[in-house]
């Protein structure tokens, strides 16, 4: 490695007065004084929440309306500080999705262990479970800090899917091929 | 009124007049303190204390402005320190530090008596100064109050007996005699110029701004900030210096002192510390207005009597020359300036950072002081072929 003598100038007495200085600075200061505001009125205005911002963990529907968890807590399993907890329970008859085996029958979330990694997200195989866009979680008490299935709902909605991927199962069972 | 005003007995009318000007004064030091925040704010492009209002107002239109401009906030600040507990340590010295903010308070007030801020023209046309007491001392007066201020920093510091505190009152006390001798040295220049040989000699601030208002173009009206840039330079940097801003805030470094002097106090005694210090900006500001910046007379070279005069040809009426406007026009353009200095002592707190304490010490003693001497010397053979 070749030493590059880098010279260090000597300050010109311009510089060693140091007021010339002070003036380029205010000058600095002085252009962002007139500058608009960086800030937002937090309560009033909200930021723009760009996609892909993984927000409080929720649960989705889909399209139809039907439930897609069938909780096989893949989630549960993956999640590091362990803040979901699944109560598995068969699927109610005549919903339109008898075949799937199971549906959750508690879905918990616990908004005091949850660090929003994402990996819930991404290990979920039907796409039921989505960190969406709420940023502010706040509560009372410690018992309502957690998100029950309901509320999950609530918070999650629908979203647009292109898969359809029980009616494609179930045409596939049924071998008529047809799905919407 | 005004005869039943200049009936009353002289002492009656100085108190009067007094109170005036403390009423002015101290709401605007306290309303500094919030154009400090507003003025940090929007250098650091955000809005600052906008939210405060009381409920009652907040369908007027208007107070809309008032509470972006934060002046309820101001208000109940203020509110709070007047009703909030008084924390008194267990391990103060009491009776002192009861005292210091107190002892903060009078210098602070006592200087603006011989600090001139407007003037009138009387009937035979000529400039009289709207001051407390025109008298010869002056800048003296200034000068010898003002330096008194570092006693209630050394008294706090001392009497809160606890080390930040302690390091905060020496640090003020050498830091403020540092930079007080070049600041005196740094305006003598303007008196020698001020008081040519064969007049009466005056160290009245009133007769400054009266030189820089003499009518004519080159020398005439000119003010001393353009004969003279590098006193006005020293007499500023001096001036953040003696009112412990950033950055010579030494005495008060939230960085290594905490609070420095002011750690232990709370509530209205700590709040009397903070207007202090903001009247003796406002007192310092007004007396470089005065020295170097024309005081009262509106632009460089046109001095507030050739603007009322033309004024009065150019609308025909008589009416400019009426006392009462000239005094208050010429009020409002000092105290214009006065907040401009202001401005510039808030513009600089953000711009420039906090020194460390030995290149505070460095800067007084080894290059304002030669500087300041280097410079008197200079002026005063220049002023001697100018003059004599």
């Amino acid at each position: 490695m070749a030493v590059i003598q880098v010279k260090r100038k000597a300050l010109t007495l311009a510089e060693r007065t140091y007021l010339p200085q002070i003036v380029g600075g205010l000058m600095t200061t002085l252009k962002y004084f007139f500058k608009p505001n960086e800030t937002l009125q937090y309560p009033e205005e909200r930021p723009a929440i760009p996609p892909g911002y993984r927000g409080v963990p929720t649960l989705v529907m889909d399209p139809h309306g039907r439930e897609k968890c069938v909780s096989c807590q893949l989630c549960e399993f993956v999640c590091p500080p362990k803040a979901i907890r699944i109560t598995p329970g068969s699927v109610a008859e005549g919903k339109g999705i008898d075949h799937v085996e199971k549906a959750p029958q508690a879905f918990d979330i616990d908004m005091l262990r949850c660090i929003y990694c994402g990996l819930c997200e991404e290990v979920c195989p039907e796409e039921a479970i989505f960190l969406q866009k709420q940023y502010s979680m706040s509560g009372y008490s410690r018992s309502e800090m957690v998100n029950h299935k309901d509320r999950l709902y609530e918070l999650g909605g629908t979203l647009p899917d292109k898969h359809f991927k029980w009616d494609k199962k179930k045409a596939a069972e049924d071998g008529s091929g047809a799905h919407p | 009124m005004a005869s039943f005003f200049f009936g009353l007995p002289l002492m009656v009318q100085g108190v009067i007049k007094g109170l005036a000007v403390i009423l002015f004064i101290f709401p605007v030091a306290a309303a500094c303190s919030m154009a400090e925040r507003k003025v940090s704010a929007w250098i650091q492009r955000r809005p600052g204390p906008n939210r405060t209002i009381p409920p009652m107002l907040a369908g007027i239109p208007g107070a809309g402005i008032l509470q972006r401009l934060g002046l309820f906030q101001l208000a109940a600040d203020g509110g709070k320190f007047f009703f909030k507990e008084e924390p008194l340590p267990n391990h103060v010295h009491k009776f002192y530090f009861v005292l210091a903010p107190f002892i903060a308070m009078i210098p602070a007030f006592t200087t603006v008596t011989v600090v001139p801020f407007g003037a009138y023209l009387d009937q035979a046309g000529a400039v009289v100064p709207i001051m407390l007491a025109n008298v010869d001392i002056g800048i003296l007066a200034v000068f010898a109050v003002a330096s008194l201020g570092v006693y209630s920093l050394i008294l706090a510091g001392w009497a809160s007996n606890s080390k930040y505190p302690f390091l905060g009152g020496v640090r003020a006390s050498a830091q403020l005699i540092s930079y007080e001798l070049s600041m005196t040295l740094s305006v003598l220049p303007v008196f020698l110029w001020v008081n040519e040989p064969g007049s009466a000699g005056s160290l009245s601030l009133a007769r400054v701004v009266e030189f820089q208002s003499h009518p004519g173009f080159c020398w005439g009206g000119t003010w001393f900030i353009f004969t003279m840039p590098l006193s006005a330079a020293i007499f500023m940097i001096a001036l953040f210096a003696e009112t412990n801003r950033q950055p010579f805030d030494m005495p008060e470094s939230e960085a290594d002192l905490v609070g420095g002097f002011h750690t232990e106090y709370g509530a209205f005694k700590w709040s009397l510390f903070f207007v202090a210090e903001y009247a003796n900006m406002i007192v310092g500001s007004a007396v470089f207005t005065l020295l170097f910046l024309g005081g009262w007379n509106p632009i460089p070279w046109i001095p507030l009597s050739v603007l009322l005069g033309g004024l009065h040809h150019l609308t025909g009426s008589v009416l400019w020359l009426h006392p009462l406007v000239a005094g208050v026009l010429s009020i409002a353009i000092f105290v214009g300036k006065v907040f401009l200095a202001i401005f510039l002592f808030m513009w600089v707190r953000w711009t420039v950072p906090r020194f460390r304490y030995d290149q505070v010490m460095r800067i007084g003693w080894k290059l304002l002081l030669p500087l300041s001497i280097a410079n008197l010397l200079a002026y005063t053979v220049g002023i001697y072929f100018l003059q004599g």
